[in-house]
């Protein structure tokens, strides 16, 4: 069964890598069995895990979560799409989920992304600790706290969409882009290195698992 | 008989020996440990109740040299219920927080000292009982900063609708959507529209689905077709809401079709498999993503590149914008992206959202130069006066949790 499974799974590696040459029937068939099986294993989980195992078993256990009742309304609510006549109730759960989940988040995106930054950033230039003798900073460290000050700086004028990018506010918001871009390039390398492991390990499943060429 | 008798009174010398002098030689030979002393517990502020923090003053002979392993927290629920163990702490630490209690139930906590396997018990602290605070005031500067923003939020709102104009920059990647959905219409081919991996809880799927209204609108008035495969129940439904809204407001009701936006699967790979295939069949003369994407950004970039299609990106995630900024004509990076949709529509009301946003970060800019500043002289010798700007405007954005 075991060899079996690691035929099916060379078979559908090999099926999905062929698109790099063109589209073409072995991939169709591949992409096909993947978006139909991953739909059917995803419906079985959220049925297993949210109807069943959350909202059915919270409300039925002797010690019934009767606030799960208010989602299973909602969620009906949404299934009214397909009565044509009162379709437009389904719009209200969309209308709660949008603005519950904006409501929700605006806290933790403002404490993490302005508040945290902010404070951060909030260093002396010329030395890595608070009370620390300027004498005694590095250059490293100097260096390291310009580009975090000028970088948070400059990188808020150019997101800052209520003046026109010209002369000196211009000049900033170049910087701003081009210490964003110098940070791509950085992400862009370090995202494609952790991408390059994942084609090793496909690497080592044909070649490893399947062809037995290397141990 | 007789021998047991006989022995008798060398037995009672035997137990007197033992109890007179090997007794207080083994009790000394054992070194005595001091417990913890001060042992106090106090509700943790601004919680639910389900939290209590518990302090102690450490055990005198806990010097870091090896002789106490720890400290054993035990807890009783009060009334007196028997201690029993909730915790162990290494030498060296004097606090612990409980998070294991229940709102409005009184507890009592012993801290024991442990060493070579015995424990040395502190007195027992007084009762304390877990509540729930309704206001966390240790947020007070969070919201403040949260009044000002929408303060300034509606300020600009009641500004624009008062018919004043409020002046948005150019945005490149926009200025590029009505070119590009009219390249679409020149070549008779279809519009790609994908909003990313994530459901509606995500605010760059909602900024996206804002766009999708924008796009579709240009696309009912242009007569072209628009393809949105998602992979999300519930950006389904919202997505044929905005298209039908779309194809209403350009007066053209009858050209919507269900169809034009399609579920796939909740599986990441899955989902771009299908989008692929989509994009090398149909070949679509203009390819959207704007929303939440992960790993299968650059795979679907260099794909839409392969067939030559415009492509204009938009997300929020940083590790992804480089891959969007690499293989697309047009990208919106991060803040742009929640930008565009009151750049697009013109709005008052979101003009102005925008312009308040603005003045946030106006804020943070200020903070930002005069932080710096203060913290910079501070530290060249200027005096007190800087060291306390510095923590004041420190202050202000630490956020307490």
């Amino acid at each position: 069964m075991d060899t079996f499974g690691i035929w099916v799974a060379a078979f559908l590696t090999l099926g999905i890598i062929s698109f790099l040459y063109r589209d073409n029937p072995w991939y169709k068939v591949c992409e096909s069995i993947f978006v139909g099986i991953s739909a059917g294993y995803w419906f079985v989980t959220l049925f297993y895990d949210n109807i069943l195992g959350l909202f059915w078993r919270g409300v039925t256990s002797p010690d019934p979560h009767y606030m799960l009742l208010v989602g299973a309304v909602l969620g009906f609510m949404m299934l009214l799409r397909l009565v044509p006549p009162i379709g437009w109730i389904s719009r209200w759960p969309l209308a709660f989920v949008v603005g519950a989940t904006a409501g929700l988040y605006i806290i933790n995106y403002f404490s993490s992304n302005v508040m945290l930054q902010v404070q951060s950033t909030l260093a002396p230039l010329f030395s890595t600790k608070f009370g620390q003798p300027i004498f005694e900073a590095s250059l490293y460290d100097t260096i390291g706290n310009l580009v975090i000050a000028g970088g948070t700086f400059t990188g808020l004028v150019y997101f800052f969409f209520s003046k026109e990018h010209k002369g000196v506010f211009g000049g900033a918001a170049r910087i701003g882009i081009w210490t964003i871009m110098i940070t791509f390039g950085a992400s862009f390398g370090y995202t494609v290195m952790s991408r390059m492991s994942l084609l090793i390990g496909r690497m080592e499943f044909i070649f490893g698992d399947w062809l037995r060429l290397i141990r | 008989m007789t021998m047991r008798g006989a022995n008798r009174p060398f037995c009672r010398f035997g137990l007197s020996f033992f109890i007179i002098l090997l007794l207080p030689a083994y009790l000394c030979g054992q070194e005595s440990i001091a417990p913890p002393s001060k042992v106090v517990a106090y509700d943790f502020k601004y919680d639910r109740g389900e939290a209590v923090e518990l302090s102690w003053q450490l055990s005198p002979d806990d010097k870091g040299n090896g002789s106490i392993s720890g400290y054993e927290i035990y807890r009783a629920e009060d009334p007196l219920d028997s201690f029993i163990s909730i915790g162990f702490v290494s030498a060296g630490t004097s606090s612990y927080r409980d998070k294991s209690v229940y709102k409005g139930q009184s507890y009592r906590y012993q801290v024991a000292t442990s060493s070579d396997g015995h424990l040395y018990f502190s007195e027992i602290s007084a009762a304390v009982v877990p509540r729930m605070e309704l206001i966390n005031w240790n947020l007070l500067n969070l919201f403040i900063i949260g009044l000002f923003l929408c303060g300034s939020v509606i300020f600009f709102i009641s500004h624009a609708t008062r018919g004043k104009k409020l002046f948005i920059r150019k945005i490149a990647g926009l200025e590029a959507i009505d070119e590009a959905i009219g390249r679409a219409t020149e070549m008779g081919r279809p519009i790609l529209f994908v909003p990313g991996i994530n459901d509606m809880d995500d605010v760059q799927t909602i900024a996206g689905i804002t766009l999708l209204g924008r796009v579709a609108k240009v696309v009912a008035d242009y007569d072209i077709r628009i393809n949105m495969p998602v992979s999300r129940s519930l950006v389904m439904t919202t997505a044929r809401e905005t298209i039908r809204e779309a194809y209403m407001g350009a007066g053209r009701p009858d050209a919507y079709s269900d169809d034009m936006v399609n579920y796939i699967t909740d599986e990441q790979f899955g989902y771009v498999a299908a989008v692929d295939g989509i994009m090398v069949r149909q070949k679509p003369a203009t390819c959207f993503y704007l929303g939440a994407f992960f790993a299968e950004s650059l795979i679907l970039a260099e794909t839409g590149n392969s067939i030559g299609a415009i492509q204009i990106a938009g997300t929020a995630q940083p590790a992804q914008l480089p891959f969007f900024v690499a293989a697309c004509d047009y990208t919106l990076i991060g803040e742009e992206l929640f930008a565009a949709s009151a750049y697009l529509s013109n709005e008052p009301k979101q003009l102005g959202s925008l312009k308040g946003q603005d003045m946030g970060k106006l804020l943070a800019m200020i903070v930002i130069i005069l932080g710096v500043l203060a913290a910079t002289v501070s530290q060249m010798g200027g005096g007190q006066f800087f060291t306390d700007i510095h923590q004041f405007l420190s202050n202000i954005f630490t956020v307490q949790n």
